[in-house]
């Protein structure tokens, strides 16, 4: 059963059996969206870029993204770089795994965002998507897809945050403009 | 068109009945087994053999024969089975080959109805085995998939299927022989007939048996001789290593294990180096069983991922360290940010006006403190909770480890045996952090040795003043150096690692003696500033002419009986005895040495070798600094805290190191 997750909508990360969820992955696809005319077969290639970053109290604590592949505490794990997208045809291209019964007491906040390294917009952008999947089985806990790209390079796409004794999911879907995760924090403080 | 597969390889089935067709040069037993997703086989009845051919959606021949043809049909399999491996024995009975290596690679094709090949694998890189998994149809994603396996076992079908869980694997393979053998004696005589009915896929092999097996036909009902454990490799029973199947890959070659060597896709020429032949997947990993509901699982010995146990049990604790350091910058970062926030909250207590009436500051500040307390408790409780998993997967992976890898206290060294093979690595100590000094992670380094190791004899930052004396100091120094040379003699092959001592003063007599005593050293400790240019000067040479031929491409033009073992020089009191032209030759060693096999290990205290200024700077840090007493100066990879590091030494009174290095020299005898 997959959630398609609207903007603003929250999900409680309780398994539907009471027990609650120990690792999710956050999945992010995209496809370059394919030029018409003259020399339409000249492939742009579009780097997007996950990242994760962790906030205990609104204080960024750490940060995952493809520079620094894993947290320090290592509950948070960047699956690694992927520079053009689309090669999953519909699966995950750049993926963050997230150990959720290890993220250390004082992080309250995890939040992730992409960006577009190589500066296009999400207008340039098709199929875009990203996911919360439990990494256990496998199976998609909500998506929720980059719709009706506009004229910005970055989105801050959920947040995770402790609520009671386990976790809540937050689609969020703000757009921004950056090239890595530095540029988005004013844009991300706001959300916390 | 045929897809040419190699170890490990899959391919697409888009066909449900297949026939697979096995050449070989010399009369085998093909069966196939079905498994589960874990690759269990559950019983007798899931696997067809020449006893039992027709099981359900598989047919196998009846008896042994240099070519097969076995007739699958995965729609037919029943619904819990996810595999079905096509298993190849040589027959136990009788004159023929008893180990794979002594045969032509064995060819194994899938094939459609019609003939047409879809896809291919010539076995190659067997040796002593007897039996080997060929190939592997198994689901995915509710299609088939083909896979070339080629896991052969020493141990033969016994061992091939008790590694696939079947209970009464031995029984089985004992009552699989006895049917080939009845077979063998049935069939030397005539062929069965094709048959004509045009379902080739129904059909059986004909054995195509040379004349010459005929005398090999043996009694029916012979049981073969089973040994469980496979041809032990020397050396084995000082391995603690529980694993049945002993594959040609057994070698813990750290090369071959960082380039598996590609397989030779049944070419005439095995390019592989003959010790390095780790193509052939490991065995499957120990696996640890369910954990009860609500508990982490047990932990298992070997449970990481690697060609060999050795090399499991190198990634495990390599996993164990990076977990721990992890798992207490958790806690530090906890820890941190609890301070701040109580720094930042008594602070704004202290601004605010209002505090200063009556009891509210105090309330206040009680409020941020206590605050504080419950989220380092909450931290110091998720720490806990790592360490008690983190100390039972000690508990049980320190007892497996082998000698290269184990505490000079652990049993494994009271069954020591001079090994084969060289370890991947090397204990060098012990590493903890101040929050967790309930579990000590071995410090192992990758063999052979990458750089120089400098045993720090001076006064190190937290020494607490009960070394004192320097004299001591470097008498402990001298200790560690021994016991950590004899660990690297005790763990080459024998004759494939040398040791070299120069000790100008003659100080270290007594620290040196278990190596000067058994007979291992290359010579006698060299003494006197001639002593030490003589020793420097073969080295330097040594290295000047590897260097030479190397690069000159002409390895093989070495002299005849040129020694190519790894050489390890050890100096103690420098620089006493070093003049400057030794001093250069040192530098020259540490630079140049370790890429040709010459490796030095200081025992010095860097103080006493200041008068040559910067000059040394480069050489020091060259090497590995250890210290002879814990020390917290060695980082993680990962986050970078400071560990403690405690040498690996011998416990007092123990006569482990002497009668390791005796063994060391009887061996070096026996064999140069």
């Amino acid at each position: 059963m997959t959630v398609n997750m609207t903007k603003g909508q929250a999900i409680s990360l309780q398994k539907n059996d009471g027990g609650s969820l120990t690792a999710v992955r956050m999945g992010l696809g995209w496809q370059a969206a394919p030029r018409r005319g003259l020399f339409g077969s000249r492939t742009r290639e579009i780097d997007l870029d996950a990242s994760a970053v962790l906030f205990a109290d609104k204080q960024p604590v750490d940060v995952v993204f493809f520079r620094h592949l894993v947290s320090d505490d290592g509950s948070v794990r960047h699956t690694g770089d992927n520079l053009v997208g689309g090669v999953g045809q519909g699966g995950d291209d750049e993926a963050i795994l997230v150990d959720l019964s290890r993220v250390p007491v004082h992080i309250d906040q995890i939040v992730f965002t992409v960006n577009s390294f190589t500066g296009q917009t999400f207008q340039e952008v098709q199929n875009a998507f990203c996911r919360l999947v439990d990494e256990t089985n496998g199976q998609e806990l909500a998506r929720y897809t980059l719709a009706g790209g506009g004229q910005y390079t970055a989105q801050i796409m959920a947040k995770v945050h402790r609520s009671g004794p386990g976790w809540t999911m937050t689609a969020l879907g703000n757009p921004a403009n950056g090239r890595t995760f530095q540029d988005l924090m004013p844009a991300i403080l706001p959300v916390l | 068109m045929t897809a040419e597969l190699v170890r490990g390889q899959n391919h697409p089935l888009s066909q449900a009945r297949l026939e697979i067709r096995i050449s070989a040069g010399t009369p085998i037993v093909a069966a196939a087994a079905l498994s589960d997703e874990n690759g269990r086989i559950h019983g007798a009845q899931w696997v067809a053999h020449p006893g039992a051919p027709t099981q359900a959606g598989l047919e196998v021949s009846r008896q042994a024969a240099a070519d097969h043809r076995l007739a699958v049909d995965l729609d037919a399999v029943p619904e819990a089975v996810h595999r079905v491996g096509v298993l190849l024995a040589l027959p136990a009975a009788g004159a023929g080959p008893a180990r794979f290596g002594a045969v032509a690679a064995p060819f194994v094709a899938v094939t459609g109805l019609d003939g047409a090949e879809i896809a291919s694998y010539t076995i190659t890189g067997l040796e002593a085995e007897s039996a080997v998994v060929a190939l592997e149809l198994y689901r995915r994603q509710g299609a088939w998939k083909v896979r070339a396996v080629g896991q052969g076992y020493a141990g033969g079908l016994a061992e091939l299927l008790t590694d696939q869980g079947l209970p009464e694997a031995r029984r089985l393979a004992g009552s699989i022989h006895d049917a080939v053998a009845q077979g063998l004696a049935r069939s030397v005589q005539a062929p069965p007939p094709r048959t004509a009915d045009g379902d080739r896929s129904r059909q059986t092999a004909a054995p195509a048996l040379g004349p010459d097996q005929s005398g090999a036909a043996p009694q029916p009902g012979q049981t073969p001789p089973m040994t469980p454990y496979g041809d032990q490799t020397p050396g084995g029973p000082g391995q603690p290593a529980p694993q049945t199947p002993s594959y040609p890959g057994a070698a813990p070659d750290p090369d071959a294990v960082t380039q598996p060597s590609a397989p030779t896709a049944g070419g005439p020429i095995d390019y592989s180096h003959p010790r390095r032949q780790n193509a052939a997947p490991p065995p499957p990993p120990p696996t640890a069983p369910p954990a009860a509901p609500g508990q982490p699982a047990q932990p298992v010995a070997g449970d990481a991922t690697g060609w060999s146990m050795d090399e499991r049990l190198y990634n495990q604790v390599w996993g164990m360290f990076e977990d721990l350091a992890r798992s207490t910058a958790a806690y530090r970062s906890a820890v941190d940010f609890a301070e701040s926030r109580m720094d930042k909250e008594l602070e704004q207590v202290l601004s605010d006006p209002r505090s200063r009436i009556g009891g509210q500051g105090d309330a206040a500040r009680e409020a941020a403190r206590a605050r504080h307390d419950q989220l380092v408790a909450q931290a110091g409780e998720a720490l806990d909770r790592d360490l008690t998993q983190l100390v039972a997967e000690a508990e049980v992976v320190e007892p497996a480890l082998p000698p290269a890898y184990a505490r000079w206290d652990s049993p494994v060294w009271h069954a020591y045996r001079v090994p084969m093979e060289i370890p991947m690595a090397l204990r060098l100590g012990d590493l903890h952090l101040p929050e967790a000094d309930r579990i000590r992670i071995p410090m192992l380094v990758r063999l052979p040795l990458e750089r120089g190791l400098w045993i720090d004899s001076g006064r190190t930052g937290s020494s607490d003043g009960s070394f004192a004396d320097s004299h001591a100091l470097g008498r402990l120094a001298l200790e560690t150096a021994v016991a950590h040379a004899a660990r690297l003699l005790a763990v080459y092959p024998a004759g494939e690692f040398t040791v070299h001592v120069i000790d100008p003063a003659g100080s270290g007599a007594q620290p040196l003696a278990p190596l000067v005593q058994t007979g291992v050293l290359a010579a006698p400790p060299a003494l006197g500033a001639a002593g030490v240019a003589d020793v420097l000067g073969r080295l330097t040479q040594r290295v000047d002419l590897v260097q030479m031929a190397v690069r000159g491409g002409a390895a093989d033009s070495l002299p005849p009986g040129f020694d190519t073992s790894q050489q390890l020089l050890i100096v103690n009191d420098f620089p006493h005895g070093f003049d400057d032209r030794a001093v250069n030759q040192l530098r020259y060693l540490a630079d140049e040495g370790p890429a040709f096999g010459v490796h030095l290990m200081m025992v010095a205290d860097r103080e006493e070798s200041s008068g040559y200024g910067p000059l040394l700077d480069p050489l020091w840090r060259s090497l590995l600094r250890l210290t002879p007493v814990p020390d917290d100066h060695l980082a993680d990879p990962w986050v970078g805290h400071a560990w403690t590091y405690e040498p690996s030494l011998v416990p007092p009174g123990s006569q482990v190191l002497q009668r390791v290095l005796t063994q060391v020299a009887a061996a070096r005898t026996k064999y140069v």
